[in-house]
């Protein structure tokens, strides 16, 4: 019971000192998970966050999830769920309805117009990153085709990004000529 | 019904969303916005500015805020776990399958594969939110509050909290 409680508030700090979404707060999950309780060591870690890595969906809720799961069973995997999402959640709801009620104030009214540009910003500069990131990981050239194409398809035919995506990943798990070690795996 | 849809709309997201939470934004928006109506580019883009005020993994508040505002403490309930449950079911369930194949360049190809179309969406809504801004508020507006929110976020670096803040302080005085 007592490493459920741990797992809830080291989880608990997670969600509530970690900005930027999920991704970012991965620092504050090993600080806690190897370095503070010692639940793990550091390749045992990365093994997981590798793991957490190769499937899509939230990076936070997986690791959670499993090293709740990992270290106190189901009442741990409920307990690092449960205290790294909902405190944001309820936050996020609150705020909702604050928003709801005051609406037809003018100066709310007002408030709410200036959001988009700045969202605008925040959203453009994630695109910046993950083209950036792209770039990296893919080339130049195949990055630019590929944005080029993903363009095509989606301003020009209308596709629904789920199948694009879809395409995406099928390209990427077919098999290919590489070294010896993926062939052993696959 | 809309407790199907709101399932489909954050299961979907969260089944081909590769690059964690704010790679689903794009794909949730499509799905909320552009495939159901429940919200307007708008009031998602008040959505994203209330999430990235707060701290926090970004799906999960963006389920939370979405499901909650079509369909209540249920909804919030649906769409958190058509959020959650796939991809850690996916973890548990196949951790030792998973562990053989994690290094295989197959795998550590996916999210590099996905990462350009992501990209593009982002360009989109961008491209949106920008639009929106010169309807409610016209260009010079725009113009100021962007330049203004890009020097604060980047160049500053204040935290995303303060600037929605400041930008909401400026709206609040010569918008309304």
């Amino acid at each position: 019971m007592s490493k459920a409680t741990d797992i809830a508030l080291s989880f608990f700090r997670v969600g509530i000192l970690g900005y930027g979404g999920g991704p970012s707060s991965i620092p504050l999950v090993y600080k806690e998970v190897v370095e503070k309780y010692e639940w793990m060591d550091a390749d045992e870690f990365a093994d997981v966050l590798a793991l957490a890595n190769a499937l899509p969906g939230p990076i936070l809720t997986k690791l959670a999830g499993y090293i709740g799961y990992r270290v106190a069973g189901s009442l741990g995997l409920v307990f690092a769920l449960l205290s790294s999402v909902m405190p944001t959640v309820l936050l996020v709801i609150i705020l909702f309805l604050a928003l709801q009620t005051f609406q037809q104030q003018q100066f709310i009214a007002g408030m709410t117009k200036a959001i988009s540009p700045v969202i605008a910003v925040m959203i453009g500069t994630l695109a910046w990153q993950f083209a950036k990131r792209g770039a990296k990981g893919l080339g130049h050239l195949i990055n630019t085709i590929a944005l080029a194409l993903s363009a095509i398809a989606i301003l020009l035919f209308h596709l629904h990004p789920a199948i694009l995506i879809l395409l995406c990943l099928i390209l990427a798990l077919l098999p290919r000529k590489e070294r010896s070690r993926n062939e052993a795996s696959s | 019904m809309i407790i199907w849809q709101l399932f489909l709309a954050f299961f979907i997201p969260a089944i081909i969303g590769y690059g964690g939470g704010p790679a689903s934004i794009p794909l949730v928006q499509h799905e909320v916005v552009q495939n159901y109506g429940w919200l307007t580019n708008d009031q998602f883009a008040e959505m994203l500015a209330v999430s990235n005020a707060l701290p926090g993994p970004i799906a999960t508040k963006m389920a939370g805020y979405v499901g909650f505002s079509v369909a209540g403490w249920v909804g919030a309930l649906v769409t958190l776990l058509a959020t959650i449950l796939p991809s850690l079911f996916l973890m548990l369930l196949f951790m030792g399958v998973l562990m053989k194949f994690k290094d295989a360049p197959q795998v550590q190809r996916l999210t590099s594969y996905v990462r350009p179309v992501i990209c593009l969406l982002l360009v989109v809504m961008t491209y949106q939110f920008i639009s929106e801004g010169v309807t409610d508020t016209g260009w010079v507006h725009t113009v100021v509050l962007i330049a203004g929110s890009y020097i604060l976020l980047e160049k500053v670096k204040l935290h995303p909290a303060y600037v929605i803040l400041v930008a909401m302080v400026y709206g609040g005085f010569l918008l309304s």
